[in-house]
């Protein structure tokens, strides 16, 4: 037709490209939570799915005067790879604040918490080596061990965190078939996804296995200052090592100012063994040279400027009082079949339904009641927590956390009450709504107003999917302390 | 030279497809020498066409709102002409019991099914009708949402214990489900494209989909390296034949226009519809660019003849 054929995009270029994509881009799946999730950022949604801190707390007046103090051209300039003093030096005192003594030139700043996954995974982790995380774990942390085709090994956590008897049995289990894991991955602090925190006792099990068996631990604690009530407990990494003098030899720490300062500054860091320190360095230069300067003299700004703690307080303070607005709205609104956790700190709690619910399809319904949360399988390698989800407190107002939790608490009772119906584990018609939940003992009344002033015309199912539910499952509400 | 908005996005569940959709479309138009407004879906559409003022719409969107109809109804009331079929075919084809009613009234095979909405779940007691269901389909069958592409919410249930959840799942999507007989077979995509000048549609060369899971499922859908495509399908030709004609047929019974792609599964009875899709994906993994390629036609040329189809009717008697 005319001279300027455009050029053609065509199958046989598309099977070019898959004979191009390395093999480990096989386990890199796409899935139909992701697709649903690119929903959830449509402005009417109330999302609880995100692990966003509330960034609007922050003094704007404060940011202006920080970004005006930073100096240019050196903000404009490559940095080390291990990251500036200044910086080190304020993540010494965020360790000094959690009881933790390190030296500045055993921290490495990295491009976030992820960067620092990435980077010890990069460095330990060859093709099918064995990888030990938690059952559920942090959901970023999957797609990372998967991209280096860990075999991912994942121990359950109960309310006490990860269960070392588990461990141990997995451990030995490895033993036998003559391998051994390269890390053991944990967030022992107010876990995500589970909100659990691992008690005193297990971590000192942990790192005492850790020094016999002499296995690297990879300790995570972004949430370790977001703590609500409870005493603090130790971290690995000072148990290990608890003196400036001793030797950490197992324990590798990571931390992140994305929850204390900002997430959008994109710093976190690593502090491990020396012998690990200078290959840990190579990697994070092969990835990107040194994390922004820019974000490191502001971060550094940050911290010259004054008492960095009173921030924190104020965060905790904000989030401690909407846990309690979403543990109460949870109480209110999720059906007896319902259980969750009841996390001291941090930032989400981990909801587990009725084992005919799945959370993906779930999230297709509650995409339409403009809702959402993150369905528990991100939290797993192997397809596991299909029937979980993970909620996030931490960056919705009040008002919001309540609504969503209503809109939720509907859903899934719609669908505990269709459940029944289908197995005819219920009968009868339409009767009140009061029967819909029984009361634990520490439940509030039940909510009749909330249900009623559902909005005449909105879109819901049909009315069979209101039926009540008759106690059958009553009183069986229990929840993980 | 024409002025194209590409509708891409919107809010539907398939928002992430129907955005590299767009994307590639956009950018075929683009490269055909169109002037190419992007546009994504939302509540400020009809101010962002008024503002556009395009000559003609490119519908890339996927799902319920942009292939139900509902976007084409507002697209008539608006003048603007726009490529693929129209509301009444759109309705019929997203909507999987319509679909069914409309193949079987036809003559064409698809497989056995029972649809059941909320009225029948409460008025016929849940429990006794799907015991009856059970029976007349057997185990295993597929329950789907009634209407939800791209295999969301499709749940095979392989024994009567299995079926509350599936039922549950596909709920979570509508309020109705079909519950369809379980053919065991090769799955075939027949994608059809409107004649040139308005000639006849005609039908592509088959894409037979090889999962190298277990089951052609979302994650299969969309990746590269999840599933073998064999195009054109190592069929009889025979075969292969009465696979397009079932799928020309289809189109007509429907009313389709523009393009479209029909859902078969080679059974032992021979192909069998499972459902036919007014807006294929046009991602680089989809099927009915694939189709077309195999055919010597590439994708702008595809993306060229999609839209003059749109603008002849425009210049014909009028929109609609």
């Amino acid at each position: 037709m005319s001279e300027r054929r455009p050029p053609r995009s065509s199958a046989h270029e598309l099977e070019r490209y898959a004979g191009l994509f390395a093999s480990r881009t096989r386990v890199m799946r796409s899935s139909a939570m992701r697709d649903l999730m690119a929903v959830t950022v449509r402005p009417e949604v109330i999302s609880l799915a995100g692990g966003l801190p509330d960034t609007s707390t922050f003094d704007p007046a404060l940011f202006k005067e920080l970004m005006e103090r930073i100096p240019s051209a050196a903000a404009l300039q490559y940095g080390p790879s291990e990251g500036l003093l200044g910086v080190r030096e304020a993540i010494v005192s965020v360790m000094a604040a959690e009881h933790m003594a390190v030296d500045p030139d055993e921290v490495i700043v990295t491009t976030g918490g992820q960067q620092a996954i990435d980077l010890v995974t990069k460095t330990l982790v060859d093709p099918r080596d064995v990888v030990i995380a938690e059952a559920p774990t942090y959901p970023g942390a999957v797609p990372t061990f998967c991209a280096y085709e860990a075999d991912v090994i994942q121990i359950d956590v109960d309310s006490d965190g990860m269960r070392i008897d588990a461990l141990e049995e997995t451990l030995a289990a490895l033993d036998a078939a003559g391998r051994r894991p390269k890390f053991i991955y944990t967030i022992p602090n107010f876990q995500n996804p589970a909100g659990v925190t691992m008690s005193l006792e297990r971590r000192r099990r942990l790192v005492a296995i850790a020094r016999e068996r002499e296995l690297i631990v990879l300790e995570d604690n972004p949430y370790g200052m977001l703590r609500y009530e409870g005493d603090e407990l130790p971290t690995l990494r000072s148990l290990e090592a608890p003196g400036p003098t001793d030797e950490n030899d197992f324990v590798i720490y990571t931390g992140t100012m994305s929850k204390i300062l900002s997430p959008g500054v994109r710093v976190g860091w690593l502090v491990a063994p020396r012998p690990l320190l200078a290959k840990l360095i190579l990697g994070k230069q092969s990835t990107d040279l040194c994390s922004s300067t820019l974000a490191q003299h502001f971060v550094a700004e940050y911290f010259a400027s004054g008492d960095w703690q009173p921030y924190v307080a104020s965060l905790c303070e904000l989030y401690h009082r909407r846990r309690d607005v979403i543990l109460d709205a949870l109480a209110e609104n999720l059906p007896a079949a319902a259980t969750w956790t009841r996390p001291q700190g941090g930032l989400f709690i981990w909801v587990t339904l009725p084992d005919f619910i799945g959370t993906t399809d779930l999230l297709a319904r509650a995409l339409a009641e403009n809702v959402a949360f993150v369905p528990g399988e991100a939290a797993y390698a192997d397809g596991r927590g299909q029937h979980a989800m993970r909620l996030n407190f931490s960056s919705s107002a009040d008002d919001d956390i309540r609504e969503g939790v209503r809109r939720i608490g509907k859903i899934v009772a719609e669908q505990v009450a269709l459940y029944d119906t289908l197995t005819g584990r219920s009968r009868g018609g339409p009767a009140a709504a009061g029967g819909e939940r029984s009361a634990g003992a520490d439940a509030p009344a039940a909510p009749e107003a909330a249900l009623a002033a559902e909005p005449p015309g909105g879109e819901r199912l049909a009315s069979v999917l209101h039926l009540p539910r008759r106690g059958a499952l009553g009183g069986q509400r229990s929840r993980e302390a | 030279m024409t002025r194209v908005a590409v509708l891409k996005g919107g809010r539907s569940l398939e928002r992430q497809v129907s955005l590299a959709s767009g994307a590639r479309v956009a950018d075929a138009l683009e490269r055909l020498g169109h002037e190419v407004v992007s546009i994504d879906v939302g509540s400020d559409l009809v101010s962002a066409l008024r503002e556009a003022r395009p000559t003609v719409a490119f519908i890339a969107l996927h799902g319920r709102g942009g292939e139900d109809g509902t976007i084409q109804e507002l697209l008539e009331h608006l003048g603007i002409p726009y490529t693929g079929s129209g509301v009444h075919a759109c309705m019929r084809c997203s909507d999987k019991v319509l679909t069914k009613h409309a193949l079987s009234d036809g003559g064409l095979p698809t497989p056995e099914w029972v649809a059941l909405g909320d009225v029948a779940f409460q008025d016929l007691g849940a429990a006794e009708a799907l015991d009856a269901v059970a029976d007349r389909l057997g185990f295993p069958l597929v329950v789907k949402p009634v209407s939800q592409g791209s295999a969301l919410g499709v749940k095979v249930a392989r024994s009567a214990a299995e079926l509350p959840t599936a039922l549950v799942a596909a709920l979570s999507y509508g309020s109705r489900v079909l519950l369809e007989r379980h053919v065991a077979g090769p799955e075939l995509a027949v994608s059809m494209v409107c004649g040139e000048h308005g000639a006849r549609a005609e039908a592509l060369p088959i894409v037979q989909a090889v999962p190298r899971g277990a089951a052609y499922d979302f994650a299969a859908r969309y990746e590269i390296g999840q599933t073998d495509f064999v195009c054109p399908a190592a069929l009889e030709p025979a075969v292969a034949e009465r696979a397009r004609e079932i799928a020309l047929a289809a189109w007509e019974l429907l009313g389709a226009r523009g393009f479209a792609r029909a859902d078969m599964i080679l059974g032992e009875d021979g192909p069998t519809v499972l459902e036919v899709n007014p807006i294929p994906g046009l991602t680089e993994t989809s099927l009915l660019p694939q189709a077309a390629d195999a055919a010597g036609m590439g994708f702008d040329e595809l993306v060229e003849r999609v839209l003059a189809d749109a603008l002849s009717r425009s210049a014909g008697a009028g929109v609609g």
